[in-house]
């Protein structure tokens, strides 16, 4: 029985052997992999388009012709072949060359507002232009008030005024005058 | 009439003030703080005379000044900095190469540093160009082109002088010349800053 339980215990390390050398041949092998996945020029200039030319003023990286620019696409090329996503090949340019190669500012920091100022304009555009029309509704509303306010001192004969106005203000209005 | 109609009135009014105060507050806050990023973005260029940005620098390795593998210009203090703004593919940056290190061994013992700050470089190439020219002082990528920001250089190669209390003594856009460096270098030392 002893025996029989030593042979096992072997036969178990054994195992745990040849699954812990294939789990390290699998990890070796992801790199190697990775590395040969293949990368066009159309997947570099995919990229290089949402990247500026550090020596150029806003000229996207795909189309422009300095050496500068040639060596950026070939490190494009090399992190896209070592199976690195865009995303992250775009944020290392922006670690590693500053937030200014990036045709689209990160949504952060002071660029935020960049983003935000669009919305926020829009929305008080929006404000100002409904309280513009208000105020077109209310002086309209104030001067025919003050042309039936005229009309009511004149004739002194307030229910015969009949309420042009529908709302709660100007019933009150009318009651007040009428109390009077 | 007028009693009712103004407390009727009333209400709307403070509220319609409310609104248009915090229409105005979100709308000058967002003017100021576009304000302070342009003011910042367009930071004047430094000139001869004034003091020289604060800088960080992590050298490539292999390279080192006094015993450490990163420094800033505050540990530089007391000493002359010729820093140079150089690149790979700059071609005109390979006419003054030689002419730094040259520099370089020359003054290294009298109280000078030469710092190459590598601008907008692939890092791979920086090192291959520095072993191509066999240059022997600190080397360093410049991380996020803050240094090359806070200089406001115009272009590769360009080299900032600083005196011995920081404060910035030459400056030369193109490749500088070793008559340059010995000129300026030498007025320096004698003036001691």
């Amino acid at each position: 029985m002893p025996g029989f339980l030593k042979l096992k215990q072997i036969r178990g390390q054994h195992l745990a052997a040849v699954v812990l050398f294939l789990l390290g041949f699998l990890l070796m092998a992801v790199p190697a992999l990775a590395q040969d996945v293949p990368v066009t020029d159309d997947d570099v200039n995919a990229v290089a388009k949402d990247l500026f030319c550090p020596v150029c003023e806003s000229t996207p990286l795909d189309v422009c012709p300095t050496q500068a620019c040639a060596d950026w696409r070939e490190l494009i090329r090399q992190q896209l072949s070592e199976g690195s996503t865009p995303e992250e090949v775009q944020a290392y340019f922006a670690r590693q060359y500053g937030d200014g190669v990036l045709a689209n500012p990160p949504k952060r920091g002071y660029t935020l507002i960049l983003w935000a100022l669009p919305v926020v304009a829009v929305v008080l555009g929006g404000v100002f232009f409904s309280r513009y029309m208000r105020n077109l509704r209310v002086s309209a509303a104030d001067e025919v008030d003050e042309e039936l306010e005229e009309g009511v001192m004149e004739t002194a004969v307030p229910a015969a005024v009949k309420p042009i106005a529908q709302d709660d203000y100007k019933s009150k209005l009318e009651e007040e005058l009428r109390n009077r | 009439m007028s009693d009712i109609a103004n407390r009727l009135e009333q209400p709307k009014k403070s509220s319609r003030s409310y609104l248009s105060i915090a229409v105005w507050v979100i709308v000058l806050g967002l003017l100021a703080v576009l304000g302070w990023g342009l003011i910042n973005s367009t930071a004047p260029r430094p000139e001869v005379g004034e003091m020289a940005p604060k800088f960080d620098l992590a050298f490539f390795d292999g390279y080192e000044w006094d015993g450490k593998t990163a420094a800033s210009l505050e540990d530089m203090n007391g000493q002359i900095v010729v820093m140079n703004f150089w690149a790979s593919w700059c071609v005109e940056c390979r006419v003054e190469t030689d002419e730094l290190e040259a520099a370089w061994l020359k003054y290294r013992d009298q109280g000078v540093v030469f710092v190459g700050v590598a601008y907008a470089d692939v890092e791979p190439n920086s090192i291959e160009y520095m072993e191509e020219f066999a240059v022997t002082f600190p080397h360093a990528p410049d991380l996020g082109t803050r240094i090359s920001n806070d200089y406001e250089i115009t272009g590769v190669p360009e080299t900032f002088i600083i005196d011995q209390t920081g404060e910035i003594a030459y400056v030369q856009i193109g490749p500088i010349s070793s008559s340059t460096l010995d000129q300026v270098i030498s007025q320096l030392l004698a003036d001691g800053g």
